[in-house]
């Protein structure tokens, strides 16, 4: 009983912090057809930010509770002056080549932005943990918790909340989903398609670098973890299917369940269940759980 | 008559690599044995490349290769190199063979995602493995040739001629094979499959091929990669593995055999040099030469040839 209910909140806080991940990814390749491996370099300057956040924080003598914010904030504040750099810069100048070589590109991007990592922290690994000591922990039952653990899965509810409502119930939404459906079309009927790119761009790195951020405090914070990241949320996208924000919530919970509870019961293969259920989901639904099939075309 | 020529050029090249390897320093020797063994790697990509496939998981055939050889030489004792390394090109091809059925019915994005996943499928269960030295894998057994048993600079010779043997065949079959009828369909495959299954073709059977092809050259690849460098790891499986593979194939381009060992080379080189003189910049030379071949030059560094070949051409 006790391992059940571990494995089901594990799996959500993991499911909570892949789906924040996940979810930026998904909505760039949506939008603009763009696998972008980029992401992975979003979430380690998220993560870097967040820690120097932390440190400055920290040496001042403020509430807590908005120490956690001013981390969150100084993250994305990277994340978006990221995105428009690379997003002006240089995908501009890339859109319409073959979307494997867009891959390539981000993936040149991605590989020169580690090394940036290294230039301007250097190599030694950092500890934001202050923000997960001063929320503490709660007692349910036999089950110990940790509040940021709560506030991670709360964070994650909101973000689908909001990306869910903004984009049935907003106007930017609907242009949103016309560009999605057909950017041609879209751009025939006068919706400025180069500007939903950009915002769209942004909205996505600022996510990734939030992803970094809320997990900062949960790890080590040292090179190469946006090389993880990235083939994670690639995962959890290709299961739920590319471009659609409730399959990346679904794949983010199917991953995050199996991933806990291969942690648990068969610590051997958590590595390997990941994958696994990808590979599976992708033999069942080539295009992911809710992507439907595209007709071809001549 | 051009393939005639290339063919006698391509040999004039291979016998003065052989011959060379007694006169150049001990550490050319080995940075070209690993580079020529990862050139069959490219080659495969190049296959792929040409149907406008790109696998993100080509290390999955690398390091079956890799640990085909060294678990071999591990469990029975069995050293001979050549014989090891045709049981590595044949066991990852079995592989790409069987998982080649599922892989065919995806293309572009969803085709590297796949052949993504199942590369870190076995690296998460070689990280896993206690027995094989989880992350720090284990070391290959030194290899034999028919009973000879050379050490040291004679030993990184024969393998060094070893790896030019196996490239020159193989450079060989892929150049006869981009000529045969199901080698020249890759770039009407590439611009429309539609048309091309209309003309009764099979496109997933050729795309299958294509897959077993590349797996091969990737076992190949692998198997001589783990004797040249002695020591096998689960990394043989990551997907910064496969990224340099790709990153290589995307340099060198797909329009020459040849390019892919040149592209090669110049890879290595160019790697020995960056950690060399700058390690913590080798990455951002790597994106920055990537994102430039990209954008000045996207057809690789074999179209500088074509180029030249037809500015000639234009000249009375």
């Amino acid at each position: 009983m006790l391992t059940a209910s571990a494995i089901l909140t594990d799996g959500l806080v993991y499911a909570a912090y892949l789906f924040i991940v996940a979810v930026g990814l998904t909505l760039i390749f949506g939008v603009m057809k763009i696998l972008n491996v980029t992401h992975g370099s979003f979430y380690a300057f998220g993560a870097y930010g967040a820690a120097t956040a932390v440190g400055i924080y920290t040496n001042g003598d403020w509430p807590a509770a908005l120490g956690f914010l001013f981390m969150l904030g100084f993250a994305m504040a990277i994340g978006l002056v990221m995105g428009i750099i690379l997003e002006r810069g240089l995908l501009r100048l890339v859109y319409g080549k073959d979307e494997v070589v867009i891959v390539l590109v981000t993936y040149a991007t991605f590989l020169i932005l580690e090394d940036v990592i290294g230039l301007v922290w250097g190599t030694a690994s950092y500890a934001a943990y202050q923000p997960m000591i001063a929320a503490g922990n709660i007692e349910i039952g036999d089950l110990v918790l940790s509040n940021y653990d709560i506030v991670l899965v709360v964070l994650a509810a909101v973000v689908a909340a909001l990306a869910y409502w903004s984009l049935k119930f907003t106007r930017y939404g609907r242009l949103l989903t016309t560009v999605i459906y057909d950017r041609e079309t879209a751009a025939a009927f006068g919706i400025n398609v180069t500007l939903v790119y950009t915002v769209t761009f942004l909205i996505g790195a600022a996510l990734g670098a939030l992803g970094g951020a809320v997990m900062a405090p949960k790890i080590s914070v040292t090179l190469g973890i946006g090389v993880e990241v990235i083939v994670l949320a690639f995962a959890v996208v290709a299961i739920g299917g590319m471009g659609s924000i409730e399959g990346a919530l679904v794949g983010a919970l199917i991953v995050g369940i199996c991933r806990a509870a291969a942690v648990h019961l068969v610590p051997q293969i958590e590595l390997f269940v990941i994958y696994g259920v990808m590979a599976l989901v992708l033999v069942a639904r080539p295009y992911g759980l809710f992507v439907r099939a595209q007709p071809r075309k001549i | 008559m051009q393939s005639r020529a290339s063919l006698l050029g391509g040999l004039a090249l291979l016998v003065a690599a052989a011959l060379a390897a007694p006169f150049l320093p001990d550490w050319m020797v080995s940075l070209a044995t690993i580079a020529f063994a990862n050139a069959l790697v490219v080659l495969g990509l190049v296959v792929l490349w040409r149907v406008g496939l790109v696998s993100f998981g080509q290390a999955l055939y690398y390091c079956i290769g890799a640990y085909a050889v060294a678990l071999t030489g591990r469990w029975t004792g069995f050293t001979d190199a050549l014989a090891l390394v045709l049981l590595g090109g044949v066991g990852a091809g079995i592989v790409a063979a069987s998982i080649g059925f599922l892989l065919a019915r995806y293309r572009e994005i969803f085709f590297a995602m796949l052949s993504l996943a199942l590369s870190m499928i076995l690296y998460g269960v070689l990280v896993k493995t206690e027995s094989l030295g989880s992350t720090d894998g284990f070391s290959v057994a030194t290899p034999t040739f028919f009973g000879y048993a050379p050490h040291g600079a004679q030993l990184s010779h024969w393998l060094y001629w070893l790896t030019l043997g196996v490239d020159a065949i193989a450079a060989l079959l892929v150049g006869l094979y981009f000529r045969s009828v199901a080698g020249a369909l890759a770039a009407p495959i590439r611009d429309n499959e539609i048309r091309v299954e209309f003309l009764g073709i099979s496109v997933s059977g050729i795309i299958h091929t294509k897959v077993i092809i590349a797996g091969v050259l990737g076992g190949l690849g692998g198997a001589l990669a783990a004797m040249s460098i002695g020591h096998v790891d689960p990394n043989m499986a990551y997907w910064t593995t496969s990224g340099g593979f790709v990153f290589v194939t995307v340099l060198a381009g797909s329009g020459y055999v040849a390019a892919a060992f040149v592209g090669s080379l110049a890879f290595e080189a160019l790697r020995s040099f960056a950690v060399d003189v700058m390690p913590q910049l080798w990455q951002m030379t790597l994106g920055s030469v990537l994102l430039l071949t990209i954008l000045f030059l996207p057809e690789g560094l074999g179209s500088l040839v074509s180029r030249l070949r037809q500015r000639r051409a234009v000249k009375p």
